[in-house]
């Protein structure tokens, strides 16, 4: 079956100065955990995803790194997409570095890639894509001055998470146009 | 294709996309995993390794068109390497370079941290010989890892014992050992045991070591602390004589040798720091005043 012409379209049209500005927020994201960053250079992947993870995929994703692909963002529109630009081979939850989906859809954190003692950097990024209902906490720790405010779709797990530092997954919550980042050595406490 | 994209022979920035989405990739884990040596796949660059090749590497992966990049070595960006590296990126990125640490938002470095406080949105890269702090004690990779794995840090405290026992004080004055956020022993690069303090900042701090395959990363406002021993804490060392041009006291100085009958002169080792001193009006013992020269 020939591809959609979706899936050739929506990439940079100057790759590597959009993908350069792309990955300094997304840089300076993960250096400031919690900080939402709006992206302007924007790719554009078939719906469900939002121009931010489609941003995301392009700027970090290419056949060296599998890719989950969760729940409604498993169709063939966003694989041919994937395929396409990122040429990253498509894999299941366990062998994934990087995963995306809505937070329902990515389900268990467990089933990700969590990193060995030796090689803690060897486990998956998260992409959770879309709206989420959130609990309020409290967030410190490395990239944070003082304790900031976020919303987490859930708190136990992501303590769960952090409890196993230098192990763990890394997040980008990705929504519309801007994203921001939880690394795993951000400490989750209760709102004050 | 509109003329910017096409100008000069080499990509933005010198990498091809594949190979700056590897450091990109190995770049987020450094911050994820403070502290923590993710190895890369270093690449031959178009200068001889130990020229900076880690840090140009890195350099080249965070670099957007709008940045204005700044290169010190030992401090100082009028040397062979600042210069070269700086004219690296004025040619194959188009960006704006200066000289000044407060104008600049990527900051490249060999051996020293600025005396000037970075400010958030600046990025400091280092450029790093030998990553791995625990090397001289221990040459295998699998044994340090193991050791890295375990928080088997002992050894790096026998070390400064060692130090103490012969010296009468830890001795070891550069490329000081610091435990980054209470888990990973780090090696801060061969900058002076003064800079140490420093490396708590509002800056982000990206290390690349290019022969050895390595990148590590220091958010901003993450805990860094030298190991000492209580009776004998960490202590910050530099020259006891005020900058021999500026006047400055609590600047790291160099000292330079004037004549062969034992004449010198102490520097400040961040000439950008020096010379917005001398703009100002201060003079050493040695310099003569700005408006007079």
């Amino acid at each position: 079956m020939a591809m959609a012409s979706e899936a050739l379209m929506g990439g940079f049209s100057d790759a590597p100065r959009q993908s350069a500005r792309a990955f300094r927020a997304a840089l300076e994201a993960m250096a400031q955990p919690g900080s939402l960053r709006e992206l302007s250079d924007l790719a554009q992947a078939p719906a469900p995803v939002s121009p931010a993870a489609a941003t995301l995929l392009l700027v970090l994703c290419d056949p060296e790194t599998p890719v989950h692909l969760a729940g409604d963002h498993d169709r063939a529109e966003v694989r041919d997409w994937i395929t396409f630009h990122c040429g990253a081979p498509l894999t299941g939850a366990g062998e994934a570095a990087f995963a995306l989906g809505t937070w329902q859809a990515l389900g268990a954190l467990t089933a990700y890639p969590q990193g060995t003692a030796e090689y803690p950097d060897r486990s998956a990024t998260l992409i959770v894509d879309g709206a989420w209902q959130g609990v309020e906490v409290s967030l410190s720790g490395p990239g944070l001055k003082q304790a900031r405010a976020a919303l987490l779709p859930e708190r136990s797990c992501f303590e769960a998470n952090r409890a196993q530092f230098p192990l763990g997954l890394d997040f980008y919550f990705t929504r519309g146009a801007s994203l921001w980042a939880l690394p795993r050595s951000t400490r989750i406490e209760e709102a004050l | 294709m509109s003329a910017e994209q096409i100008s000069g022979e080499y990509n933005f920035a010198y990498l091809d996309e594949q190979t700056k989405r590897m450091i990109r990739r190995a770049l987020l884990k450094g911050l994820a995993i403070p502290g923590y040596q993710v190895p890369f796949a270093s690449r031959e660059m178009p200068m001889p390794y130990g020229w900076g090749t880690g840090g140009v590497q890195i350099s080249a992966a965070i670099m957007v068109p709008e940045d204005r990049f700044k290169v010190i070595d030992q401090g100082a960006d009028d040397t062979t390497n600042a210069v070269s590296i700086r004219r690296f990126f004025e040619k194959v990125a188009q960006v704006e370079t200066t000289e000044k640490t407060t104008e600049a938002t990527v900051i490249q470095t060999r051996h020293r941290i600025p005396e000037r406080d970075l400010t958030e949105g600046q990025v400091l890269v280092y450029q790093v010989p030998i990553p791995e702090p625990l090397r001289f004690l221990e040459p295998s990779e699998v044994e340090t890892r193991k050791m890295h794995a375990l928080e088997e840090y002992g050894l790096m405290h026998v070390k400064l014992y060692e130090d103490i026992a012969r010296h009468g004080e830890i001795a070891t004055s550069y490329a000081y050992p610091v435990k980054v956020e209470g888990r990973y022993v780090m090696d801060p690069s061969p900058i002076p045991k003064f800079d140490n303090p420093k490396l708590e900042m509002s800056g982000i701090q990206l290390f690349g070591a290019g022969r050895e395959q390595r990148i590590y990363a220091i958010p901003p406002h993450t805990q860094v602390v030298s190991l000492d021993f209580e009776d004998y804490p960490f202590q910050r060392m530099k020259a006891p004589q005020c900058c021999d041009l500026c006047g400055a006291g609590e600047s790291y100085l160099d000292e330079v040798i004037t004549d062969d009958a034992g004449g010198r002169m102490y520097v400040c080792s961040d000439t950008d720091f020096c010379r917005e001193r001398r703009e100002a009006g201060h003079v050493g013992a040695l310099g003569v005043a700005e408006d007079a020269a």
